[in-house]
């Protein structure tokens, strides 16, 4: 599929803040794609560029094959689902879905259909005539959506839709703006600082931080490859491990010494070389804890440690291990929980192992990367 | 606990002060008698006289031409002035603030000294035309001040949201931003209107010959004596200005 919304190279700056630094990406037709990131990285600032509210200090902003970069937002196919809605209030629900085909000139009758139809999409035949503050916040969000959606956007802009909802609402409202986006197969620009909302519906993600894109990919890869200890640090839950790379094996593997673990060995994202600074990365999840030492397996890294916390969470159990001067988190699924063996507790002497293949390297490039101390693991969320 | 009977006491001996004047004023106004202390029968002659009266006439067509071109233009003004108010913030506007809102707190007689001063010194004829500019000088900030409060309400994203829907800028303001601080601008309208209509100390400095108001007619009539009168037209005006509050408030509960 060609390239649909494209960034090139764009710069924005407020005052002394660079809100975004040289940013490209490309956006596929139909596809959903997400800015995830952290409040303050520039995803927002991206989508105002997108659809026409900030003009970039350099760099182009191109919707297919056309540069839209100085046209202004009212003339530009894209349209925006507000983080507060921003429904017009003295407006019904209907003339607010209504909005944009009445300032377009479109004819009455065919206004009425176009509406209708809509509503009848976003499940809010029965509360046309009702104005904004009759309706929840779910309602809301839908009359937001089909009033961007009637005007056949090339792009739907979403800046952080779900943000006012509640838990159990925002879930309901991930898969409506799934079938939704099935069904009308716009492409969807996403912003929103929610990994689980990112992950659930993209198609692509892009993960920034500082005004910086720093990965792009599926979620399976943003997930289990990221390229940054950025990515692996704000997606999900990451064991960190100070280490260098003591030898290179073959093409595919690398052994690691890191303080306080027997040498450690981990699949090669990219080539090393000996000598290499790097962070191992290690997903709790993909640590086994066992009381016995599990089989050998030349593949397979173990290390003793003893176990300081264990967190029941109902579906999986979090143990935190020291190893030396680590303390590892580590999830555990429950399948049959307590019956298989005798639970492991607190004060336990344990053998942590995980598969070469799920730990990964990241380059241990800055100063900055001090700051992932922020993002470990805590003992709960 | 019994409740306390003071609370209700106090509120009936104020309501009876407010009001007492005005009532019997209005039943006054339907006195036979000249004089307010003797009850002469119910009769309708002092609004037959008032009717008849044609410097009351005279004066009453003053009053509203004023008002209302006063308030056409305080309120275009006001407006004009919230929007510069709301949406410039450099240090100026500090200045731009404090010369709207110094002719709220401006003792009037020292607002129609000055401004009589200023008329004598440009040698402008005293008439309606000075009356309806110092009325517009003090109404424009009650407008302002009513319709700034308005805007800082204002959802400045709705405005956003109509761009990115296709309106352009006339298109929004005139489709979103507009009616939602109409209420605004109504209500400093009405507020307008309603000081210009009886104001009277800042009139009565810059008024010439044959620029009465109903006010300053009514002052003339006390002094040369036909209370009777004065109780019918007050007794009217009353009546007209409990309407026009009734009505500003339907609109406003309809607008908002």
């Amino acid at each position: 599929m060609e390239e649909f919304l494209v960034f090139d190279k764009v710069s924005k700056s407020f005052g002394d803040v660079q809100a975004l630094k040289n940013v490209s990406l490309s956006v596929k037709k139909g596809e959903i794609f997400s800015l995830l990131g952290p409040s303050g990285c520039g995803k927002t600032t991206l989508l105002r560029v997108a659809a026409g509210f900030e003009r970039p200090d350099s760099g182009r902003v191109y919707l297919d094959g056309e540069d839209i970069t100085d046209i202004p937002p009212n003339r530009r196919k894209v349209n925006t689902i507000f983080q507060n809605y921003a429904l017009f209030p003295h407006m019904s629900v209907w003339e607010n879905i209504a909005f944009g085909l009445k300032v377009a000139g479109m004819p009455g009758a065919r206004i009425t259909e176009e509406v209708n139809r809509m509503l009848a999409l976003v499940h809010m035949e029965d509360q046309a005539r009702k104005k904004p503050d009759q309706i929840s916040g779910g309602q809301k969000q839908r009359v937001a959506i089909a009033r961007a959606l009637i005007n056949k956007p090339r792009v739907l802009l979403l800046d952080e839709p779900l943000a006012a909802l509640d838990l159990k609402l925002r879930q309901r409202m991930i898969i409506e703006l799934d079938s939704i986006h099935d069904e009308v197969g716009i492409t969807f620009l996403f912003v929103t600082h929610d990994q689980g909302e990112a992950m659930s519906l993209s198609d692509q993600i892009a993960v920034m931080n500082e005004g910086n894109v720093e990965q792009v990919g599926t979620p399976v890869q943003i997930y289990e490859a990221p390229v940054s200890s950025f990515s692996a640090a704000f997606i999900g839950d990451a064991n960190f491990f100070e280490g260098m790379v003591s030898r290179v094996e073959g093409a595919d593997y690398s052994r690691l010494s890191i303080e306080g673990f027997p040498e450690v060995l981990c699949f090669n994202d990219q080539p090393r070389s000996q000598g290499d600074l790097v962070y191992l990365s290690v997903r709790p999840e993909k640590v086994r804890i066992s009381r016995d030492r599990p089989r050998d397996d030349e593949r397979v890294n173990m290390v003793e440690g003893a176990v300081e916390d264990v967190i029941y969470l109902g579906s999986h159990t979090r143990y935190w291990v020291r190893v030396d001067q680590y303390r590892l988190a580590v999830t555990r699924q429950h399948q049959r929980f307590q019956l298989d063996e005798k639970p492991v507790t607190w004060g336990d002497s344990v053998w942590l192992s995980w598969h070469a293949d799920d730990g990964f390297m990241l380059q241990r490039y800055e100063e900055k990367d001090e700051d992932l101390l922020a993002f470990l693991p805590e003992g709960e969320e | 606990m019994k409740r306390s009977r003071i609370p209700l006491i106090v509120a009936v001996i104020c309501f009876v002060f407010l009001y007492l004047p005005i009532i019997v004023l209005v039943i006054n106004s339907f006195n036979g008698s000249r004089f307010g202390s003797v009850w002469g029968g119910f009769s309708l002659k002092w609004y037959a006289r008032l009717f008849s009266d044609r410097e009351v006439w005279f004066s009453l067509r003053n009053t509203l031409i004023i008002a209302v071109s006063a308030t056409a233009l305080s309120v275009v003004l006001g407006t004009l002035a919230a929007f510069a108010l709301h949406r410039y913030k450099t240090r100026l506007q500090v200045l731009h603030y404090t010369l709207i809102y110094t002719p709220l707190v401006v003792p009037d007689i020292l607002m129609g000294m000055s401004l009589l001063l200023l008329f004598v010194s440009v040698a402008m004829p005293l008439g309606l035309f000075t009356i309806l500019l110092a009325h517009v000088t003090f109404c424009i900030s009650y407008v302002a001040m009513v319709v700034l409060a308005r805007l800082q309400d204002f959802d400045w994203s709705l405005m956003m949201a109509a761009s990115d829907l296709g309106a352009g800028p006339w298109t929004s303001f005139r489709r979103v931003l507009l009616p939602l601080i109409m209420p605004g601008i109504v209500s400093g309208g009405l507020l307008a209107f309603t000081l210009s209509l009886d104001d009277f100390v800042i009139t009565f400095f810059v008024a010439g010959p044959g620029s009465a108001t109903l006010p300053i007619q009514i002052y003339s009539m006390i002094r040369h004596g036909s209370p009777p009168m004065i109780n019918a037209l007050s007794t009217l005006l009353l009546v007209f200005t409990f309407t026009m509050v009734w009505t500003s408030q339907r609109l406003m509960r309809r607008t908002t």
